[in-house]
């Protein structure tokens, strides 16, 4: 399983895959957005938070249907499941792979990116948090929804479909708390909502994932 | 006791079901009858609601909009449910039936969603004094919409049937768990302006906050609704049987 998952992470390292890809692309919306709404710096940190957000989450999505989809056509996943690992470590270790490759770097440049949008530091640091804590739920959900487009051809679009309905709760109780932070309230227990949804999709979600690769994979 | 007897014969009929030939068989036979039902329920209430009812005294006619909007939201909910069962009843059971019900089930839910969210925004206007507001009733319909549609857009994505039924039965029971998640972290991001439930059923005993004048036509066009999408269901679910044996005879004929 971790040989699985050093194999991912080194291979969208290497390979130009998405590793720095979210990452610019994230750096892209956010430069964007001064241009599509005005340089205003009230308004801009009125909106850093949630526009972070949405950011770091299409940012996810945008590179989900290459988790599984490479190693499907080349018939790496059919070896995969025969091997004596289950398909929902295979899961597991893929979905850790893809939030260590975007996850990860996506939270940890969100505060640098807030100083663009005129997001102080203190509340960059709780984004930053939060973006830890939320982002693996993005992830898990993003390579959920790989494995049910995984025999669509061109299935990109369909499951950015599927995946975005399921991404609204992570996406509000991450937005609430950065914007309840920005407006100076304390944090008491507001991460706890984000954390839920990423200890309940490691808990559920391996199991209708493998449910799906088998299914595809018959 | 009495219930539990019938019970006893209920749940074993309703698994001989499954079986596409006595499904057939029971939902021809059934059908005409459910028909003249959802058009006597579903005719008696519309008239009775929108001509015979006295207009309210704030609201004018516009509350006669009630008579579409709260069953097709009751339906468009209830879709989504039946569609959930169907699923994991393919998963658990594996039986075409229950599968082929819940893909009847989606697009009935979706246009009752639809509808549910036109009449509201209808009726909005007047006397909210906007079409849409981000309330959390109306923006969880919008989400479950959004539910429908990827599982709508799933099952026609993919052409081998076994695969996507499994699929879209995966996709069904975690969509569902995630909709029931959105319903809460909605009611959390922004408070409401929608009113409170018009029907609760509690200890058996239906509580309404609906003066009865306006709720005896309400509850006929309920059960009409109700009936109308049990009538669309196994309309849905025969096509659905019948394309697949379809596709079986044409398999077979190119074998030759």
């Amino acid at each position: 399983m971790i040989q699985l998952f050093t194999r991912d992470v080194v291979l969208s390292v290497r390979s130009g895959g998405g590793f720095g890809l979210a990452l610019v692309f994230f750096l892209i919306l956010v430069v964007l957005m001064p241009f599509a709404l005005g340089p205003d710096q009230s308004v801009l940190a009125k909106i850093a938070p949630g526009l972070l957000w949405l950011g770091a989450l299409l940012a996810c999505l945008l590179s989900s249907d290459r988790i599984f989809g490479m190693d499907y056509e080349d018939g790496t996943l059919e070896l995969l499941a025969t091997s004596p690992l289950p398909l929902e470590s295979v899961y597991l270790a893929k979905a850790a792979a893809h939030w260590f490759t975007t996850g990860l770097p996506l939270s940890l440049a969100a505060p640098v990116f807030g100083i663009l949008l005129n997001l102080n530091l203190e509340v960059g640091g709780v984004l930053c948090l939060s973006l830890l804590l939320g982002t693996p739920a993005l992830s898990l959900i993003g390579s959920f929804g790989a494995t049910l487009t995984l025999g669509v051809r061109r299935g990109g679009l369909l499951l950015s479909l599927l995946v975005l309905p399921l991404y609204i709760p992570t996406l509000i109780f991450g937005a609430l708390t950065v914007n309840a932070a920005a407006l100076g309230k304390e944090l008491d227990g507001s991460l706890i909502p984000i954390l839920a949804i990423t200890l309940g999709a490691i808990a559920i979600l391996p199991f209708f994932s493998a449910m799906a690769l088998r299914a595809n994979l018959q | 006791m009495s219930t539990k007897l019938g019970m006893k014969h209920f749940w074993p009929f309703f698994w001989k079901l499954a079986n596409p030939k006595v499904f057939m068989r029971w939902s021809g036979l059934c059908l005409p009858w459910i028909i003249a039902l959802t058009v006597l329920c579903l005719g008696t209430g519309l008239i009775w609601g929108f001509f015979l009812t006295p207009d309210d005294a704030r609201q004018g006619s516009t509350v006669k909009i009630i008579y579409l909007h709260v069953p097709s939201a009751f339906i468009a909910i209830n879709g989504y449910f039946v569609m959930v069962l169907g699923s994991l009843f393919w998963l658990v059971r594996r039986q075409h039936v229950s599968v082929l019900v819940a893909k009847a089930s989606a697009p009935i839910g979706m246009t009752m969603t639809v509808i549910a969210l036109t009449t509201g925004a209808i009726w909005g206007q007047p006397i909210w004094g906007t079409y849409w507001v981000w309330d959390p009733r109306l923006t969880s319909f919008l989400i479950l919409f959004l539910f429908y549609i990827g599982y709508v857009a799933l099952w026609a994505a993919i052409d081998d049937q076994d695969k996507v039924a499994d699929l879209t039965s995966v996709l069904a029971l975690v969509g569902a768990v995630f909709a029931i998640l959105s319903r809460y972290a909605v009611i959390f991001w922004n408070q409401g302006l929608h009113q409170g439930t018009t029907v609760t059923i509690a200890d058996g005993v239906s509580q309404k906050n609906i003066s009865s004048i306006f709720f005896q036509p309400l509850l006929l066009s309920m059960i009409g609704f109700g009936l109308l999408f049990l009538t669309l269901l196994l309309i849905g679910a025969r096509t659905e049987i019948r394309a697949q044996r379809l596709q079986v005879l044409e398999g077979l004929e190119r074998l030759k």
